[in-house]
């Protein structure tokens, strides 16, 4: 993650426009969304938003309480910092010939990323990781040729408070 | 019991205390429409165009603390009101705007006036419905009402399909609402309150800095009490007039890009602002990383994301001002602050930002004090924007709490004139004073027709310099008088409210001025004045643009005219 990025999660009601309100409002007050990302949350009726954004911390904190303002945003928490477990699913469709087909495949395995599917030209490969992990494959796979490349920009939450933190799990 | 959408409507206005609706019709909203006939309790006022109602809903909601309320169309009825809800987010004023849309089946089909709005006021809106089904009618206007009175007011836009308001439905006024991502606070942190006691106490020159938040919270005894007990002087905002008498040994008039010279350098050099109820705005702080130097900041507001938006603060206060006040008044202990209130009467004596100079020439500044005087005061002005909405703020002095309604945030012109009607609808029983700008006033002047047809006896005093005066000021002072665009033709006044069959007058002299506000006031119904204005008369105190708030030009003392 880039130094200055902060990682917002919001409950919002799952209502039409809800993401349109949100957006909005980051375009009026000049924010600069990195990526946001959209799900369900534990509740029924809410989703939650993971926002990744650029800036100084008097600034995100602006963000976060100009969030807060939506009526539809239920809670709104700047969840930035080692706390965070963050992913980010990403397909690519990467080039490939019979010669190059086994080396690409064998990067991937070191990943423990895979490979969803084959073509005669291509492969399509599925990575799950922090930002890094996905970058760092894709800087290693550019070299064959991306044709198509579909990240999904990060979801994150906080660790639970009693995690042990197993060393394997953290360094996935 | 089932009720079609329309009457669900009116039903549901009725239980919110509604008695007054500002708007105009078109297809999309007929059916709400012709439901009224059978709401006699809902007075319309039909005005001249949507962005008449909502500045006049505007006023009525800024003059009785009530929800505003108007309707329009959809297509242009709705982008019409658009300026007008604008003007609302910006000053916190609760507003309700109703509009009809195109049927359910043809939304999206870029069918005849069909447009947008929830989409266009999304950023200009608290918030903002469109509605789908009968059955929310009643459940989505309870929670518009109590989204824009409370917390930090502001305007709600609902829209209703014209299919949605001939649907029926079963009729029950909700009880409660359930908005759980909407939990305004109320009260002040207790904590902040005693280091904010701490800190006035420990104060050798403050300084209370009151905004609009003052007097939409009402907190006119509570600011009195606190800066009596602890000997404070009071400076407010343009917004904040009127929250503090000015008559009061204590009130040092309002600060700003036109405020008094002497409430700029008492803010300049305090070393502590109590602010309450306000935003910091730009017009206000002059060059914001400049301004008060010397102060720590207590900051009081409802909005927490308003608390270090702007500028610095050292003690933030979350809640309602008057709950926050009332806990700060109690453990305030009595104060002195003798050598700070010298000096700042020695810079008011220094700098008289308020006298007006003898000329032979009519000033808008001496109109202003006349009405003053002939009204001992007894008024609401409401004045538009531009130079007019200066001198009226500068040159009436507000005892009356609540007696200055203008534009601020926004800056609208030609809010003046269908505010002051919606002001005077709300509060029948008040001389309202219309201060108008002719470029002002021109912007919305169809509402004389609402005014002459209603009867509603608003007092009208156009200052007409035939320009626009504050940016001709500005083509004076920073392009070399370039006079591109500011000269106006204006009308015959007199006899334009003739047509509207208003009574009106021209008044050229200074002597003339007291007996035309006199034969103005003794009229039971709209009354015109037209004072034609020295044409090249400047504001002062100014602060130019980029400046720090101490660096103001003042008046000139012979300025040529």
């Amino acid at each position: 993650m880039i130094p200055s990025q902060h990682i917002i999660t919001a409950l919002v009601y799952d209502k039409p426009g809800v993401l349109n309100r949100v957006a909005s409002l980051f375009r009026r007050r000049g924010f600069n969304i990195a990526s946001i990302a959209v799900g369900a949350s534990e509740v029924s009726d809410v989703s939650r938003m993971t926002i990744v954004v650029d800036g100084a911390n008097t600034m995100v904190e602006q963000v976060r309480k100009q969030l807060d303002k939506v009526i539809d945003v239920i809670k709104v928490s700047d969840i930035t910092g080692d706390t965070t477990i963050t992913r980010e699913l990403a397909l690519m469709k990467v080039k490939s010939t019979p010669a190059t087909r086994s080396e690409i495949m064998q990067i991937v395995d070191i990943f423990r990323a895979k490979i969803v599917d084959v073509a005669v030209d291509s492969l399509t490969v599925e990575v799950t990781g922090d930002e890094l992990k996905v970058s760092s494959l894709y800087n290693l796979l550019k070299g064959f040729g991306i044709k198509e490349i579909s990240r999904t920009g990060i979801i994150g939450m906080t660790r639970g408070v009693t995690f042990a933190g197993d060393e394997d799990v953290n360094k996935e | 019991m089932k009720l079609t959408g329309a009457q669900i409507v009116c039903e549901s206005l009725l239980k919110e205390g509604v008695d007054t609706v500002f708007g105009i019709l078109g297809g999309q909203i007929l059916p709400l429409y012709d439901t009224l006939t059978q709401y006699p309790q809902l007075r319309h006022i039909l005005t001249g165009h949507e962005q008449g109602a909502a500045h006049a809903a505007e006023g009525y909601a800024r003059s009785t603390g009530k929800v505003g309320v108007c309707f329009a169309t959809s297509g242009p009825g709705a982008t019409n009101l658009v300026t007008g809800i604008a003007d609302a987010y910006l000053d916190s004023t609760p507003l309700v705007a109703i509009t009809g849309q195109v049927g359910r089946l043809f939304i999206g089909k870029d069918a005849f006036q069909e447009i947008d709005i929830t989409g266009i006021t999304l950023p200009i809106t608290k918030h903002n419905y469109l509605i789908t089904e009968a059955a929310d009618i009643a459940r989505t206007i309870k929670e518009a009402f109590y989204l824009a009175r409370s917390g930090r007011p502001g305007p709600v836009l609902i829209d209703i399909p014209k299919d949605v308001q001939t649907e029926q439905a079963d009729f029950v006024y909700p009880v409660r609402i359930d908005l759980s991502g909407y939990k305004p606070t109320i009260s002040g942190h207790a904590t902040q309150v005693s280091k904010a006691v701490k800190l006035i106490t420990s104060a050798k020159k403050p300084v209370i800095l009151a905004g609009h938040g003052a007097i939409i919270s009402g907190v006119y005894d509570e600011l009195r009490s606190l800066a009596e007990t602890a000997q404070i002087p009071v400076v407010t905002t343009l917004l904040g007039i009127s929250s503090f008498p000015e008559s009061h040994k204590l009130s040092y008039g309002w600060l700003g890009m036109h405020g008094l010279a002497y409430a700029n350098l008492a803010v300049m050099e305090a070393d502590l602002l109590v602010a309450v109820g306000l935003r910091f705005d730009d017009r206000a702080t002059a060059k914001v990383s400049t301004f008060a130097p010397h102060a720590k900041v207590i900051h009081i507001d409802i909005d927490p994301a308003e608390i270090g938006k702007n500028v610095h603060v050292d003690i933030p206060i979350v809640g309602d001002a008057k709950n926050v006040l009332k806990a700060i008044n109690k453990h305030m202990q009595p104060l002195e602050h003798t050598t700070w209130l010298k000096q700042l009467d020695r810079w008011r004596k220094e700098h008289p930002s308020i006298a007006i100079r003898d000329t032979d020439t009519l000033l808008p500044q001496y109109v202003i004090r006349k009405i003053w005087e002939a009204t001992k005061g007894d008024a609401i002005v409401v004045a538009g924007v531009g130079q007019h909405q200066m001198f009226a703020g500068q040159h009436w002095f507000y005892d009356k709490p609540n007696s200055f309604i203008t534009s601020g945030g926004l800056g609208t012109m030609g809010f003046e004139l269908p505010a002051a009607l919606g002001v005077k609808t709300g509060k029948p029983t008040e001389n309202v004073w219309c201060i108008a700008g002719d470029g002002s006033i021109q912007m919305t002047i169809q509402e004389l027709s609402t005014i002459a047809r209603e009867n509603i006896g608003v007092k009208i005093a156009i200052l007409n310099n035939n320009y626009l005066g504050m940016v001709r000021q500005w083509q004076q002072i920073f392009y070399e008088r370039r006079y591109m665009a500011t000269p106006l033709h204006c009308p015959n006044f007199v006899k334009l409210a003739e047509a509207y069959a208003i009574p009106a007058e021209n008044v050229k002299a200074k002597k003339d001025v007291t007996l035309a506000v006199k034969r103005a006031m003794a009229i039971n119904g709209p009354y015109i004045i037209n004072f034609e204005v020295a044409p090249e008369e400047n504001v002062y105190p100014f602060v130019p643009p980029g400046a720090s708030l101490h660096e103001f030009i003042e008046a000139p003392q012979k300025e040529v005219l």
